[in-house]
């Protein structure tokens, strides 16, 4: 039997997994949770492992789609369907790969706390929904995927109920992402009304077959393309935290770290980047969505990375920079070069997700503490988190044979192609990422220790359980680049991109775009290095040994004003909070009140209200006095008498 | 001469309105339970009366009006027996059978 058949197995077997723990129940053995939460996704990454063997060894690999159950709602039929081709594929091996060794991590993390077995109920949930969405063959199963991370992502933030900030966080993230997931269902209700199916083959391959019918004007003068693709994307901010829907992203850092990792870095907020690729037929057609997505993408890389060099919260440091980096990845999507996106997307998934381990392997070194400026000198007293990294520090900010190098290349040069301002702004983006993740690897590893001696004397190296998965991600960092090697010239040994080229083939009818000559790409290439180079060269002269924190606040000193907006964020949960969140509360206070208080308990009290009123007036005959009680008998028999005689 | 039957009926009316009136008005308990009597035996004049009028038109029954009012005779005495001994009662416990006094079902 082909592995493929199995392939149902995949998503449902962390579903089992959070059943299995959640029957458990929190009394058990701890060794039984750690079992069925990382046995789960554990066996789903062989069974997918076995899946992509045999999907990709095959010589011209058909989309390979498995239907289990047809749901039919009036005339619209969906089938709660399995799908994978070489898009799905890719997500598919990052989500199962990154995944299982994150929950081994956990094992290590989150052995102390309460909660423990909760913890692995949520997080397998997780992966089985990010499975479901990036497994799923129709918008639908996509898009019930896409709510189930959301629902993980906010039961996970909110992980440590019993504090202040958490539940807060996981509640702003649910509600920011609705708004994106609003947007997304319009899209989908849009899909269902022209083509009466929300099936992505079905779907794409009627919009290749015609594409001057969806180009035609639809809707708030957008093509219908143009439609959906705003409506998707706008979807995707929400998930992917690109401007203005990111805020929810950085304060998503209050759930435990591997759920950083896992979650909120590689893999579901790039959900959104997967969701516009997977839609890249119609994106084609709607080339002025196309340029939106680029410019926002490119302004979010910008905007966050600058965030990201004053944040002194080694956890905000990476969130602004996983911000930045779904930046680029859109900027990549919005120019068409949906492959480098993707390329990205998994690439970004190894070193980040090995940037949050690490950072929570110091986290759990530090006995809980995250600012940066209590840290420094650990290069000693963590060999290994150190070593690894570094691996990932220098994977993200583009240093040549790393993967990080490989797949920012590509997207340089494909903004590049589609602007030139657009490639201004990536490659100063890259140079201010080299500078932030130096920045926060000085500060952290090198200098002098300058938190509390109690810190100090429990300064320890993380357990193999945690230090392994940091040596396979960064391993996975330094190798997954190798993959896409970009082209040059005639050299051209890029497995990664013919393998999904299938997924993205031309529906315009305009042909391949042109591509740069050898020389200029080398030259962009060659400039990118350069930039990598003095971002690091800048945090070596800030925050380099021996200046530590005196170099960065002597910067501050030089720009106050600039050091102040950037440290606040550029004010922008602020003025949220005064544009639009005191508003809907405001108008939440006055429902609360009128509404609630007024309207339907003055209702609910009417009730009770008008039977007392009734019971009062009765109370007043019943005296007690025999007389009377005689009068009322009498005046009855008199009414009755009249009745009898009258009636 | 016999007395027309319709006149025993007006008795009985006028007899059943002056207990009425008596139960209503008067306040000694013993007083109100005698005006009961009274209506009950006007009840009962008016039974026989009707028996009466009954028994010209249809003889075979003539006995049935004049059957029930030994039942009513009958509840009247046992009435009189439990009346009479809850006023001895009350009146140990109260030291009055004034009824307007007796209002502790009051709400």
């Amino acid at each position: 039997m082909s592995p493929l058949e199995l392939l149902w197995l995949v998503a449902l077997l962390p579903f089992l997994g959070a059943a299995a723990n959640a029957a458990l129940g929190p009394r058990v053995a701890r060794h039984w949770t750690t079992a069925v939460g990382v046995g789960a996704p554990g066996l789903s990454l062989l069974i997918a492992l076995g899946c992509l063997v045999e999907y990709a060894g095959r010589m011209a690999p058909e989309p390979f789609q498995r239907s289990f159950y047809t749901w039919t709602a009036g005339g619209l039929e969906i089938e709660a369907a399995l799908l994978l081709d070489p898009l799905s594929a890719v997500m598919l091996f990052v989500v199962t790969f990154v995944g299982f060794w994150i929950h081994v991590y956990s094992v290590g993390y989150m052995g102390h706390e309460e909660g423990y077995q909760r913890y692995f109920v949520y997080l397998n949930l997780f992966m089985g929904a990010m499975l479901l969405l990036v497994l799923g063959a129709n918008f639908l199963v996509t898009f019930v995927g896409w709510e189930g991370v959301g629902l993980c992502s906010y039961l996970l933030i909110g992980f440590y109920y019993e504090q202040r900030f958490p539940p807060y966080a996981g509640r702003k993230a649910f509600i920011v992402n609705r708004i994106g997931d609003f947007a997304f269902l319009v899209g989908l209700f849009a899909l269902v009304a022209k083509f009466g199916s929300l099936d992505y083959q079905t779907v794409f391959s009627a919009v290749a077959a015609d594409p001057e019918g969806v180009q035609g004007s639809y809707l708030l003068g957008l093509s219908f393309a143009g439609f959906v693709c705003l409506c998707l994307f706008v979807g995707a901010m929400g998930k992917s935290a690109q401007i203005p829907l990111y805020v929810w992203l950085p304060d998503a850092m209050a759930g435990p770290t591997p759920v950083s990792a896992l979650i909120h870095a590689a893999t579901m907020v790039t959900a959104g980047v997967y969701m516009v690729a997977r839609s890249n037929a119609l994106y084609q057609l709607a080339p002025g969505i196309g340029g939106f997505v680029a410019v926002i993408g490119a302004l979010t890389a910008i905007f966050a990375a600058t965030i990201g060099l004053a944040q002194t919260d080694i956890k905000k440091v990476l969130a602004y920079s996983t911000v930045s980096q779904l930046g680029y990845m859109f900027l990549a999507a919005g120019v068409g070069a949906y492959g480098a996106a993707i390329f990205h997307l998994g690439t970004h998934a190894f070193f980040k997700a090995l940037l949050f381990l690490g950072s929570g392997s110091v986290i759990h070194a530090m006995g809980g503490e995250q600012d940066l400026t209590k840290m420094g000198g650990l290069k000693s007293k963590l060999p290994v988190t150190y070593r690894t990294m570094l691996v990932g520090t220098l994977a993200i900010s583009g240093v040549p044979l790393l993967s990080g190098f490989f797949s920012k290349d590509q997207i340089l040069a494909a903004a590049f192609e589609g602007s030139p301002i657009l490639w201004v702004v990536g490659i100063v983006t890259a140079g201010l990422t080299a500078c932030y993740m130096f920045r926060l690897l000085f500060l952290c590893f090198h200098g002098e220790f300058r938190g509390t001696e109690e810190q100090r004397s429990h300064l320890h190296e993380s357990p193999p359980v945690m230090t392994w998965p940091l040596v396979v991600l960064a391993v996975g960092a330094v190798l997954a680049g190798y993959v896409g090697i970009p082209k040059l010239g005639h050299f051209d040994v890029n497995v990664f991109a013919k393998f999904l080229k299938p997924v993205f083939a031309d529906v315009t009818g305009h042909g391949e775009a042109h591509h740069l000559s050898l020389g200029l790409e080398l030259a962009l290439m060659g400039l990118s290095v350069v930039v990598a180079g003095l971002g690091i060269w800048a945090a070596w002269k800030i925050y380099g040994p021996g200046k530590e924190l005196e170099g960065g606040k002597a910067w501050a000193a030089r720009f106050p004003a600039l050091h102040r907006v950037l440290v606040h964020k550029y004010f922008v949960d602020e003025a949220y909070d005064r544009l639009l969140v005191a508003p809907a509360a405001a108008l939440a206070r006055g429902f609360w009140r009128i509404a609630d208080g007024i309207l339907i308990e003055g209702a609910v009290h009417a009730g009770p209200a008008v039977s007392r009123l009734a019971g009062e007036l009765i109370r007043m005959t019943t005296t007690g006095n025999v007389r009377n009680y005689a009068l009322y008998f009498l005046v009855g028999v008199l009414v009755l008498l009249a009745w009898l005689i009258g009636g | 001469m016999t007395v027309p039957a319709v006149w025993y009926l007006l008795l009985s009316a006028a007899l059943f309105s002056i207990g009425t009136i008596g139960a209503l008005w008067r306040r000694n308990a013993i007083t109100i339970f005698l005006s009961i009597e009274l209506m009950l035996n006007s009840v009962n004049l008016s039974l026989v009366a009707y028996a009466r009028i009954l028994a010209e038109r249809s003889p075979e029954l003539a006995l049935d009006g004049q059957a029930i009012v030994f039942f009513v005779l009958a509840v009247a005495a046992a009435e009189a027996a439990v009346g009479l001994a809850l006023f001895i009662a009350v009146y140990r416990n109260r030291r009055t059978i004034d009824v307007n006094r007796l209002d502790l079902m009051r709400w």
